[in-house]
């Protein structure tokens, strides 16, 4: 295993007081796989990632187990996590324009790993910076590498930054909704990028979404999170053909999806999505859950196994919403 | 510096050391309005360059006046032209710096560049050259630098307003009809009113300086009026025999725009979290 | 019924000048609109899709008068308002009213509920204090909120609650004609439902005729019953809105569909079925933009894509993998093929 994450919390600080957004979670990537990541605002998903990169907020608590190539990174002093980012370990965000310094030329920053973790020279850096730039489909790769990013659409900008990513050959890239802020054409461009280049270097990706579509079609697993807590985990076309959780289906019928009569009511979801309890008793869900009892809101529903990897945390799994 | 969470306050210790300070020196001119410990004005030969005493508690001056009552009367001087300067500023420079933002075009960029222009001078130069031109006194000095805050609010108060008209709900009012007046009025001035705030602030402890500089010049209060800036003017005659004279005026000057200072920084940080209020 | 259309849009050109330096300068005025008409009948939402640089915002503002265009006019149930009278104009108001993207921002945090959704009536005038508070009420509770919520301030609220209450706001002069730009991107998926669905019922009940404006053809398709697509300024097609998604004519609607992730289909590389097609034309001898088609997944650098459209062809010539060079000389007309009621501006639709 890559990657295994083990009873993973994330609290973060507050006026107050402390915040648990990410609620012991757990999960595992192997080399080369790519793993999904959904859900809503308050997930807890966003928070996840950043702490694969042990790069959470001033003053969050995080425990639990991050194993890296065996390595533990909980509690890594932070020289020993920089060496690792960048080289090992890669993110690409979802600003382009924010994750990339307005200041200085994109040959340059996409240059700055590969001095850093490779010991290259300035020179052969910036040369290799252009060869990344073309690799990424850049077209004028030479004049892409001389320009700030200003002057960059935002689709080039972030094939600028999957360059910086993947410079040194990470064996985990991290991506945060790598596509939200950008055209959808734009989106799928980005993402044949990077289905292409994982399936030429079997690097594993964990790609954050909200969109569940997204996720369909560019991963190999799934994990659905609610308020800080995976509800549901497992291989892409069982999770979505087949949810047993009422969370991830509910996830799938609020979706207008194309064919539905126009005008047809989309079944939703009550209220708002909820943030970390971080009461540990009890579903997350419920009370929006349609499927709600009594233990749901007292007992901490157990993870029922359906085969093939595929989990879900529900008293009521087995009775789910049967396939679409 | 950590206070435990109940005694915290928001804005933190700034806020709290500034409004004492500014409290302090409110009630020291409020007070001077009906009572000091002697008339300001009263001189006493025999006893003049007295040291401090259960009598003079600050001592007396080189005419035998005595300090403490100076200082509470140049509390009351330094107040009101905070205040009367300040208000010029803020009255002034609210309405240039609105129908700038509102004018938009060859409006905005002339009445900027006019702000600049009058920026430009050094406002001492300013204040010294209307002085000389109208006379010396309080009240000039007052003018003076009551003119100088115009293009500093005007520019503050033109920019936060183009922030306030570039949201989203300065359109959706556009778009419901409203004019531009209402939208100043319901939209721009209670949400630029903050930074406004903190400005004002700040102008008046610049006020209060600038006024002692001019009064140290000879050009703010003249005989028989003081203010500290005076104070400090005719204590330079006698420094070597009681540099305490100097002090106090000083002192006095220094509290007052320590505690502004403080005022601002602090309600700066009180205001704005509110203002950027996401649940 | 038939009064005739609610909102007509003819011909609209509007450009912007950026500030460019030097020889430049002139390259720089991109038209954000390029010449677009198109009408909405009362009772047909109507929904403009487009990615960013279509120019659809600054058709929404225009749509509702925020902002004139160079040339071109709209007319509302019959009265083109840019000849209003400003009086006019803001009475006029009363019967188009916008929703916003981003619900944190399009109210402001520093007033009450009571007050945001009682503005279009404070321009309106001549609306008494009893009556605003009990019109507020009623929208409120018909967008699914309280009454109480009135004396709220909007930090107190979701976002997807903010959206709500923008509706409300824009629903409280009793419009026919409510612009919505992109009014559930911002929000949740499980709220972006809620909100449509309130929607689609406003629009059954309160006789509201919504102009849909977002780049998820998805939402588009769930509430408009016709659709136009706008590419760099212009319309591309136009048509009903399923039949078009499920069968597009113009080579950049295709594009879009092919490129929303759907979950019941894998989504492809994109170019990568044109392969066989573009082979096709090339065989044939047709000197078709099999750059583009080489370069693999790029899209066009900007500096590209302006050189491309200040002559005279068709906008989207540098990333069409089918352009011939007729599409290069000269720009196609949005017009009717065959018949049925789409509109499609290209010199070869697809078929």
């Amino acid at each position: 295993m890559l990657l295994e994450v083990s009873e993973l919390a994330v609290d973060v600080a507050t006026r107050r007081g402390f915040q648990r957004v990410v609620d012991r979670t757990s999960f595992s990537i192997a080399e080369g796989e790519g793993l999904g990541m959904v859900g809503e605002s308050g997930s807890g998903k966003t928070m996840t990632a950043l702490a694969l990169m042990g790069l959470t907020p001033e003053g969050a608590r995080v425990s639990g187990s991050i194993r890296f190539e065996g390595r533990e990174l909980v509690g890594l002093e932070e020289d020993a996590m920089r060496q690792l980012r960048g080289d090992r370990i890669a993110m690409i965000f979802q600003e382009p324009m924010t994750a990339l310094n307005p200041l200085r030329r994109v040959g340059a920053q996409v240059a700055e790993p590969l001095m850093l973790h490779r010991a290259l020279s300035k020179r052969e850096a910036l040369a290799r910076a252009v060869q990344l730039l073309e690799h990424v489909r850049l077209a004028e790769p030479e004049r892409a590498a001389r320009s700030y990013p200003f002057a960059l659409s935002g689709g080039e900008r972030q094939r600028a930054m999957i360059a910086m990513a993947i410079g040194c050959s990470p064996r985990l890239v991290i991506a945060d909704e790598p596509t939200t802020a950008l055209d959808v054409t734009v989106q799928a461009r980005i993402l044949a990028l990077i289905d292409g280049l994982r399936s030429e270097s079997k690097m594993a990706i964990v790609l954050v979404s909200h969109d569940l579509a997204v996720i369909a079609g560019h991963c190999d697993r799934v994990i659905v999170m609610y308020a800080g807590v995976i509800m549901e985990s497992g291989p892409v076309e069982a999770v979505l053909r087949e949810p047993r959780n009422p969370y991830t289906l509910a996830l799938l019928e609020a979706r207008p999806g194309p064919g539905a009569p126009r005008g047809a009511r989309l079944k939703t979801i009550p209220a708002a999505p909820a943030v970390a309890q971080g009461n540990s008793e009890g579903c997350p869900f419920a009370g929006r859950c349609a499927l709600t009892i009594d233990i749901c809101r007292k007992v901490t529903p157990p993870e029922v196994a359906f085969g093939a990897g595929h989990i879900s945390r529900c008293h009521r799994a087995g009775e789910v919403g049967l396939a679409r | 510096m950590t206070l435990s969470a109940r005694f915290r306050p928001r804005g933190g210790l700034s806020l709290w050391l500034g409004a004492v300070l500014v409290a302090a020196l409110i009630a020291a001119a409020l007070l001077s309005l009906i009572w000091t410990p002697y008339p300001p004005t009263a001189i006493d030969i025999p006893h003049k360059l007295a040291p401090p005493s259960a009598a003079h508690w600050f001592g007396t001056d080189n005419l035998g006046r005595d300090v403490a009552s100076q200082i509470l009367v140049g509390s009351r001087v330094s107040i009101l032209v905070g205040v009367i300067a300040v208000g010029i500023g803020l009255a002034f420079g609210i309405v240039l710096g609105l129908i700038a933002a509102f004018s938009k075009g060859l409006v905005e960029d002339g009445l900027m560049k006019l702000s600049d222009f009058v920026f430009a001078f050094p406002a001492l130069l300013l204040a010294i050259m209307l002085t000389s031109t109208f006379g010396p006194g309080v009240v000039n000095a007052i003018i003076a630098i009551g003119i100088y805050n115009v293009p500093i609010i005007a520019k503050l108060t033109r920019a936060t307003a183009n922030g306030v008209l570039s949201r989203e709900y300065a359109l959706a009012a556009r778009a419901a009809g409203r004019g531009s007046i209402a939208i100043a009025i319901d939209h721009v001035l209670p949400n630029i009113a903050p930074a406004l705030i903190v400005q004002a602030t700040i102008q008046f402890a610049i006020a209060i300086l600038a006024e002692a500089a001019l009064s140290y010049l000879g050009l703010g209060a003249q005989p028989p009026e003081t203010s500290w800036g005076k104070m400090l003017a005719d204590a330079q005659n006698v420094l070597y025999n009681a540099p305490r004279l100097a002090l106090y005026p000083g002192i006095a000057i220094a509290l007052s725009v320590l505690g502004l200072n403080l005022l601002g920084d602090g309600l700066r940080d009180a205001l704005d979290p509110k203002l950027r209020a996401r649940s | 019924m038939s009064e005739g259309p609610l909102l007509e849009v003819s011909s609209l050109v509007k450009t912007y000048r950026s500030p460019g330096v030097g020889p430049f300068a002139r390259k720089n005025a991109r038209p954000a609109l390029a010449g677009v008409s198109f009408s909405i009948e009362q009772g047909r939402s109507f929904g403009i899709v487009g990615e960013s640089g279509s120019g659809k915002s600054t058709l929404a503002r225009i749509a509702l008068a925020l902002d004139r265009p160079d040339s071109g006019g709209v007319r509302l149930q019959g009265r083109s308002l840019f000849d209003l009278p400003r009086r006019e104009l803001r009475a006029t108001r009363a019967h188009m009213q916008m929703i916003f993207q981003d619900p944190y921002g399009s109210l402001d945090p520093r007033q009450r509920v009571e007050k945001i959704v009682a503005e279009p009536l404070a321009a309106l005038g001549g609306v008494s204090r009893a009556e605003r508070q009990g019109r507020v009420r009623a929208s409120l509770e018909a967008v699914g909120l309280k009454a109480s919520d009135a004396s709220k301030h909007p930090h107190e609220f979701s976002g997807g609650q903010r959206q709500r209450i923008a509706i409300a706001r824009a629903l409280i002069t009793r419009p026919r004609l409510v612009v919505a730009d992109e009014p559930v991107s911002a929000l949740d998926v499980s709220v972006q439902a809620q909100t449509l669905n309130l929607m689609s019922d406003l629009e059954r009940e309160a006789g509201v005729t919504f102009l849909l404006i977002s780049h998820d053809l998805a939402v588009v398709a769930h509430i408009c019953e016709t659709t136009a697509v706008m590419y760099r300024g212009r319309i591309v097609e136009l048509g009903e809105t399923a039949a078009m998604f499920a069968k597009p004519a113009h080579p950049y609607t295709r594009e879009l569909v092919d490129a929303t992730p759907r979950l019941d289909r894998p989504t492809h590389a994109p170019l990568e079925q044109d392969a066989p097609i573009v082979a096709a034309l090339v065989e044939r001898g047709d000197e078709v933009n099999d750059r583009v088609y080489k370069l693999g997944a790029t899209e066009p650098r900007q500096g590209q894509a302006s050189r491309a459209e200040t002559a005279d062809g068709c906008p989207y010539v540098s990333r069409c993998a089918f352009a011939r060079p007729r599409c290069r000389e000269e720009a196609p007309v949005l017009e009717t093929k065959d018949g049925g009621g789409r509109k499609v501006a290209c010199h070869f639709p697809l078929d």
